[in-house]
C-alpha cells in the first residue's frame, strides 16, 4: 500500500458549481507517477457520489503538479449548497486517501 | 533596481486583524491590500444598500479602517481595499469620518465606481454563463449585478495622489495589479507584465494561504506559529520578479510547496486564467527558495484580454432550513439514522414542500459521501437535515422538526440547534466591456 498522501499534497478550490483539485508531488521526479496513475477518469470515480459533471485534468510539468477541474461538483454552487462543506474544502482529502498502488 | 512591496491585510472578509496591523508596522511595505468581496457578499450588501443609502459597503470597514489607518499614515502606506462592496462612495465617505475622528490629516481618499452593472441587464438579453438559459428566467428575482473591473481606475486614483483607494467589485489580482502598474508604468497592452502581476496578485490575494495557512497536516506538512500566522509580503522588481516572503518574526511559513498550492487554488486551465486585464498563462511558472521564508516565482506571461468582463448577477434563489441534533454512545448511529427518517416522515405528514433535502450522519458520512466513507463506526453522530424551500415558513419548519426529536425522537438525542435562512445565490454573465463605465471619486481629509 502507497497513498498519494505520501508523496503528494493537495489543495481544493471553489468557482461557482466548478472545484478544483491540485495534486502536487513534493518530490518532482514523482511527478511522472502522478501523471500516469492518477487520471481524470480516477478522480471522476472517486467522487461519483459528490461530481455530476465531467472531470479535466491539466498538466502542470514546471512545478510537478496536476489540476483536475470538476464540474456540476458542489451542489448547485457554493452560494445555493445544502452540503456542509459547501465549498467541497475538504475534497482533497479523500484525493490523497487514494492507494496509489491499486490505481 | 526599483522595487516595490506589497502586504495583503486580508484574505476574506471576516479574516484577523493583527497580521495586516504587523505588516504595515514591520513589513516594510508601500501597499497593504484587504481582498474582503466573496462571491455573494455583494449581493447581500447591494440588499443592506437598498434599505439604507449609506450602508452596503463591508461590515468590518470601520474596524479595519481604526486599526489601520493611523500606522499606514504614520508609515506611509498607502491602503487599497474591495470593501466598498456595494457602495463604494458611502465607504468613502464613512473613511474620511473615521480619519477626522483619528486626528489624521492630508490623507486622499478614493472610491471607485462603475462595477455596478444592475440597470443594463435588463437592456438586452444575456445568457447565463453556468447554464446557458437567458437571463430573463431570473431576472425578477435578481438583487444585484456586478462586473468585475480591471487595475486601471486604481492606477488611475495613485496617480491622482490617493493615500487610500476603496473599491467595488473588482478582479482579486487587480487590487495588486493597480499599484505595480502605478509605480512601473506597466502598458495597459504589455500582456507579459499584466501576466505576472496576476500571479502576484493570485499568490497574495488569499492572505495567509500562501503564509501557511490552509496547509498544516501534522506529520506531513507541519507549520509553526497558526496562532500568529504572518500575511505574505510580495517584493517586485520593474521585470516583474516577485519573492514571496513575510515578517520574519511572524507566525508560518513561506515555502517552494506553500507557493505551489496557492498557484493553482480556484485556477482552472494554468495556460489561460482570465481576468479583466489579460489572459494569463501560469503555466510555466516555477518556484525556487532564496533565503528563509523567501520564494521567487519566476515564468509567468500573459496574453490579450478578451472583449468581455464577467459580472456576478445574485438573486433571491429560495430558502434553506437546518437542524442537527446528536447521539452518542452504543447504537448512535441507528439511533441518527432513526432520527433522520422520522424528520423524513414528519415533513411529509405535516406537508412541508421542498424542492431538496439532505440528510447527513455528521461523523460518519457528511463530507465525502457513503462510499467514499464507508467502514468507519464513530462514537458519536450527529444528524443534519438540510432543504430547501420556495418560503421561510417552510424552511423554518425543517429545523423545528429536528428540534422536536428531542421528546419524540430516538432515545438520548442531545444538542439541537436549528438555523433557517434566505439565499442569494449567484450566476454569471458576459458584459462587453465597452458598456462598463468606471468612475473615481475623491474625497481629502
Amino acid at each position: 500500500m502507497k497513498l498519494l498522501r505520501e508523496i503528494a499534497h493537495s489543495r481544493t478550490g471553489d468557482k461557482g458549481n466548478i472545484s478544483n483539485i491540485s495534486l502536487i508531488a513534493y518530490d518532482e521526479k514523482d511527478y511522472p507517477l502522478l501523471k500516469e496513475k492518477v487520471t481524470a477518469e480516477v478522480v471522476k470515480k472517486l467522487f461519483k457520489d459528490i461530481v455530476k459533471g465531467e472531470v479535466i485534468r491539466y498538466e502542470l510539468p514546471a512545478i510537478g503538479a496536476l489540476n483536475f477541474v470538476m464540474k456540476e461538483a458542489l451542489g448547485g454552487g457554493v452560494t445555493k449548497s445544502l452540503a456542509l462543506d459547501a465549498h467541497g474544502k475538504s475534497l482533497s482529502s479523500a484525493l490523497l486517501a487514494l492507494d496509489i498502488e491499486k490505481l | 533596481m526599483k522595487k516595490i512591496r506589497l502586504g495583503s491585510g486580508a484574505g476574506y472578509s471576516g479574516d484577523r486583524i493583527e497580521p495586516a496591523i504587523e505588516l504595515a508596522e514591520k513589513g516594510d511595505i508601500q501597499y497593504l491590500i484587504f481582498e474582503c468581496l466573496a462571491e455573494r457578499t455583494i449581493a447581500i450588501a447591494q440588499q443592506n444598500k437598498m434599505k439604507d443609502p449609506k450602508k452596503g459597503y463591508d461590515s468590518l470597514l470601520e474596524m479595519r479602517m481604526r486599526a489601520a489607518l493611523p500606522v499606514c499614515h504614520r508609515n506611509g502606506v498607502k491602503l487599497i481595499t474591495n470593501m466598498g462592496a456595494a457602495n463604494p462612495v458611502a465607504a468613502m465617505e464613512k473613511t474620511v469620518s473615521i480619519a477626522r475622528e483619528l486626528g489624521l490629516t492630508g490623507l486622499k481618499v478614493v472610491a471607485v465606481t462603475g462595477d455596478d452593472v444592475f440597470g443594463q441587464m435588463r437592456q438586452q438579453e444575456y445568457t447565463i454563463f453556468e447554464t446557458g438559459k437567458p437571463l430573463s428566467t431570473i431576472i425578477e428575482k435578481a438583487v444585484s449585478a456586478n462586473a468585475y473591473l480591471g487595475y486601471q481606475p486604481i492606477t488611475q486614483a495613485l496617480a491622482d495622489g490617493a493615500d487610500v483607494v476603496i473599491t467595488g467589485r473588482v478582479a482579486d489580482p487587480a487590487l495588486f495589479i493597480g499599484p505595480l502598474a502605478y509605480e512601473f508604468g506597466w502598458a495597459a497592452n504589455d500582456w507579459g507584465m499584466l501576466g505576472k502581476g496576476t500571479l502576484v496578485g493570485h499568490l497574495m490575494e488569499c492572505g495567509g494561504q500562501v503564509t501557511g495557512g490552509y496547509f498544516a497536516d501534522p506529520g506531513y506538512k507541519d507549520v509553526a506559529g497558526l496562532a500568529r500566522l504572518g500575511f505574505p509580503i510580495a517584493e517586485v522588481d520593474e521585470t516583474g520578479s516577485v519573492v514571496i516572503t513575510k515578517v520574519a518574526d511572524a507566525g508560518g511559513n513561506v515555502t517552494v510547496d506553500t507557493c505551489k498550492e496557492q498557484m493553482m487554488y480556484e485556477i482552472h486551465d494554468p495556460k489561460q486564467y482570465i481576468t479583466p486585464d489579460v489572459v494569463a498563462d501560469f503555466s510555466q511558472v516555477s518556484f525556487k527558495k532564496i533565503g528563509p521564508d523567501q520564494v521567487r516565482a519566476s515564468g509567468a506571461t500573459g496574453y490579450p484580454k478578451t472583449d468581455f468582463l464577467k459580472a456576478s448577477v445574485g438573486y433571491v434563489d429560495s430558502y434553506i432550513g437546518e437542524g442537527q441534533i446528536s447521539y452518542a454512545g452504543l447504537g448512535a448511529v441507528a439511533r441518527g439514522r432513526l432520527a433522520i427518517d422520522i424528520v423524513k416522515e414528519r415533513l411529509a405528514l405535516t406537508g412541508v414542500a421542498y424542492d431538496e433535502l439532505r440528510c447527513d450522519l455528521i461523523g460518519i458520512d457528511s463530507i465525502h459521501g457513503e462510499t467514499i466513507s464507508a467502514g468507519h463506526e464513530p462514537y458519536e453522530v450527529r444528524a443534519r437535515i438540510a432543504g430547501r424551500t420556495k418560503t421561510m415558513q417552510e424552511a423554518v419548519r425543517i429545523g423545528n422538526e429536528v428540534e422536536t426529536l428531542y421528546t419524540n425522537g430516538p432515545a438520548g438525542g442531545g444538542g439541537a440547534t436549528k438555523v433557517a435562512r434566505q439565499v442569494v445565490a449567484v450566476l454569471s454573465v458576459l458584459v462587453n466591456r465597452e458598456l462598463v463605465k468606471t468612475t473615481n471619486y475623491c474625497e481629502v481629509v
